[in-house]
């Protein structure tokens, strides 16, 4: 039975941090075909269109049958772990700072045999339940799970590799006026982050919740104005080696599109914030993060952004929204790239429309703040890189993936 | 779909193996692969009594003569050979380049052909060569973990003692054998004996695998001249006859995890074609890069069935006086592994043991040798084997 994960001991000043590496990052064009799944959190492998036969490891056409209609889609996810073992030694730095690691053969019940990593908790042989996620070079890889779960075995060091849990980690959420950031901060604290930032900007102003956040044991309340660079950066300066996820909750959101709109000053505020102060975060607290990737049970580990699922497509009756959404999705998947050297993980939380002041006239349904609060923690937990919060992030997210172009003309009309 | 009738298999006319060469190992050289197949087909010509030149066919072996490939390697050792071969098939590659050689040499295409592998080992080389392996193993195993082929066997050979009740003092049996065996050869890499204790005590390296389970990679070359017996007697060579050959890639493909290689599709026709049983054979080399596919071959080779290799090692003794000589030299886990060369080894060492030429302890009246060969651990198994039957040609 696993042996439950101990807080980190306070960090020695003189010793020093362990340097991120990742584990292998070749691929072939066909294995990078399982990233999209792996991001998604979904159990899928190349099928070939032809006989039906499962085809692993990813190849360009079917052993079977020798078709090249290979396409990814969801198998089941049972399988008998047939062979174990635990590798002590290898030439592989990623690996060699992490061993003793250990690695099973799972025969999938979907047909296949493969090599995986394997819960410290499975017994040999024996049932499975097999899981695909990201590793932290950002490649699709399959892990072997107990069929029966219990809360400690998330403890487990390779699934804290492939995953961002907060348990024992310390986290920034950067605008927790909101009753949406509100519920991040009050989720991760049951997750057991050990110490979870509220970042409020001009924390003179009063706001509804602020007791509560006061009188919530391991939160602190810290000034932070993501439209103001020297804000930014002195908070950075103060907290940023010690910052191991950043949950960015801030979003200015106004109705209208370019014609029928409030106009350029009012969408200059909203990109000020949604956009830039996204920038401005990964670029103050960006550097110290992916030089602590590696650095411990509280090593950097996830940079969330909540953003609406409108980035995908355009929403005109929220169409300037939605413009300062799709650039923050186009800056993710650069900070994603960016921040893959030091092993820290770019997670995506994609809304629907949240219930509040400014969204009154939208009919439901619309996202309550405690959704958007455990899908962060659940992405943070299970390392899933794209989530869907509600039932129109998850419509808009199936349509996007049918085809983008209809889905703009449907969201027009 | 029409019935396809394979054609059977037939043996061998005419065709001599002869001068058996090993460049001796080093552990790290900073020499090329280039540096060591030619110092291997050197020592051929010379044994021979003949020029590099006269070799009108070439069969090569190599893992590090990148950007070279044979092609490269003619012009460079300044050989004009009419028939031209590259086996890259890692442990099964002596039992491949000869079975090609000696069509070759019956059809005429070709009369001497060298057979040669050879593999420089620089510091880092063996990282570098695990890295650009395969596309299957770099997909799907060195994401997890990094064990390389201690990675692989590890599940294998853990597979193997769950279903066949098999003991780490059984896989150190046949080491410490193959130790013992190495002592009396002046070439092998490991100079001290090997007790089971020792074996038993090891660190392990990828449970249930320990070191002495692990070959040690190393640089060096191997070479055999295949041609035809009139050439080896007109040369006053020594030579053996191939009796008969078996090969096979991507054998059992839905089998979930190997605990079987190609021989056992195969190994009936061997005999059958060879004329002899399993009990006329003299010694056995066995491609031994853990010893766990040491005992595969012994079953799927037909000299105990399926699931009675650990009753065979422990009813037998493995030395080269012993009741089952095997793996004379000390194999690759005491010789030592250099690259496409360990796949070299066995063959040119019952090469040596069956014409009289042995620089290890003669195998009393060795006449008649089964080598097998066995390569190239593309994702989760071997997917190459192969074996022959040579028979000493009487003086």
């Amino acid at each position: 039975m696993s042996e439950p994960l101990r807080p980190p001991p306070r960090k020695d000043p003189q010793a020093p941090t362990r340097p991120p590496q990742l584990p292998p990052q070749e691929r072939s064009r066909a294995a990078l075909g399982l990233v999209g799944a792996a991001a998604r959190g979904v159990f899928a492998l190349q099928r070939c269109g032809n006989c039906g036969t499962v085809a692993y490891p990813p190849r360009d056409a079917c052993a079977a049958c020798l078709s090249v209609d290979l396409a990814v889609e969801p198998v089941p996810d049972a399988g008998e772990a047939i062979a174990e073992t635990t590798i002590r030694t290898t030439t592989d730095l990623y690996f060699r700072e992490r061993a003793p690691w250990r690695v099973g053969l799972v025969r999938l019940d979907c047909g296949p045999s493969v090599v995986t990593h394997l819960h410290r908790d499975v017994a040999v042989p024996g049932r499975v339940r097999m899981v695909l996620k990201l590793d932290r070079s950002g490649n699709a890889v399959m892990m072997a799970l107990p069929t029966t779960w219990s809360a400690p075995m998330a403890d487990d060091p390779e699934l804290r590799e492939l995953t961002a849990s907060p348990k024992f980690r310390r986290v920034l959420v950067t605008d927790a006026r909101t009753p949406t950031g509100q519920a991040v901060v009050e989720a991760l604290v049951k997750a057991e982050a050990s110490l979870v930032f509220a970042g409020i900007a001009e924390p003179f102003k009063p706001f509804a919740g602020r007791e509560k956040l006061e009188a919530t044991e391991r939160v602190q309340i810290v000034p932070l104005d993501l439209t103001d660079t020297s804000s930014v950066e002195s908070l950075a300066g103060e907290i940023g080696g010690k910052t191991d996820i950043i949950v960015n909750t801030a979003d200015h959101v106004r109705p209208g599109g370019l014609i029928d709109g409030p106009g350029v000053a009012t969408a200059r505020v909203s990109f000020e914030l949604n956009v830039f102060g996204l920038q401005r975060l990964a670029s103050s607290f960006g550097p110290a993060m992916r030089g602590r990737g590696a650095d411990g049970t509280n090593s950097a580990a996830a940079f969330v952004d909540v953003l609406p699922v409108h980035a995908l497509a355009n929403w005109p009756g929220f169409g300037v929204h939605s413009a300062t959404a799709a650039a923050r999705l186009s800056m993710l998947q650069c900070l994603r790239a960016e921040l893959r050297p030091g092993g820290v993980r770019v997670l995506s939380v994609f809304t629907g429309p949240v219930e509040d002041d400014w969204r009154q006239s939208v009919p439901p349904p619309k996202v309550a703040p405690r959704q958007i609060a455990s899908a962060v923690v659940r992405a943070l937990q299970e390392g899933i890189e794209e989530s869907f919060v509600g039932d129109v992030a998850a419509d808009v997210a199936a349509r996007f993936a049918e085809d983008a172009k209809t889905l703009e003309r449907e969201l027009g009309s | 779909m029409p019935q396809i009738r394979h054609k059977p298999r037939r043996g061998y006319e005419d065709v001599a193996v002869c001068v058996p060469v090993t460049i001796p190992y080093e552990r790290y050289a900073t020499k090329t692969a280039h540096w060591w197949i030619a110092r291997a087909l050197s020592e051929l010509a010379g044994r021979a009594g003949i020029s590099h030149r006269d070799f009108d066919g070439l069969s090569v072996s190599s893992f590090s003569l990148a950007p070279d490939s044979a092609v490269g390697l003619t012009q460079h050792l300044g050989l004009s050979p009419r028939w031209l071969d590259a086996v890259p098939m890692g442990g099964a590659s002596a039992v491949v380049a000869l079975r090609r050689a000696a069509r070759a040499v019956e059809a005429g295409d070709a009369s001497i052909v060298a057979c040669v592998a050879g593999d420089a080992n620089e510091v880092d080389s063996f990282r570098k060569l695990l890295s650009s392996f395969s596309r299957f193993a770099q997909d799907a195993s060195y994401p997890y973990g990094y064990g390389g082929p201690n990675g692989s066997f590890a599940l294998l050979t853990d597979h193997y003692m769950r279903s066949y009740g098999a003991t780490r003092e059984d896989f150190g049996k046949l080491c410490v054998a193959q130790r013992d065996n190495a002592l009396t050869n002046p070439h092998a890499i490991m100079k001290k004996p090997l007790t089971l204790d020792a074996y038993l005590e090891a660190r392990p390296i990828a449970d249930p695998i320990h070191l002495f389970d692990c070959v040690m990679p190393c640089a060096g070359a191997e070479a055999f001249l295949v041609t035809t017996v009139d050439i080896a007697r007109d040369l006053g060579l020594a030579f053996a006859r191939p009796l008969a050959t078996i090969e096979r890639h991507n054998p059992f493909p839905d089998d979930p995890v190997q605990f079987r290689g190609g021989w056992a599709m195969d190994i009936d026709e061997l005999y059958a074609v060879a004329g002899v049983a399993p009990d006329a054979i003299d010694l056995v080399e066995t491609y031994d890069d853990y010893p766990v596919i040491v005992m595969m071959q012994f079953e799927d080779l037909g000299f105990c069935r399926k699931g009675e290799g650990p009753d065979f090692v422990r009813s037998h003794s493995f030395t080269n006086d012993g009741s089952f000589p095997h793996n004379t030299c000390g194999g690759q886990l005491s010789a030592g592994q250099a690259g496409a060369a360990g796949g070299y080894l066995g063959l040119v060492e019952a090469l040596r043991q069956v014409t009289g030429q042995s620089l290890s302890q003669p195998v009393p009246d060795a006449k008649r040798a089964l080598v097998s060969g066995f390569g190239m651990i593309n994702y989760d198994r071997g997917l190459c084997s192969g074996a022959v039957i040579l028979e000493g040609d009487a003086p």
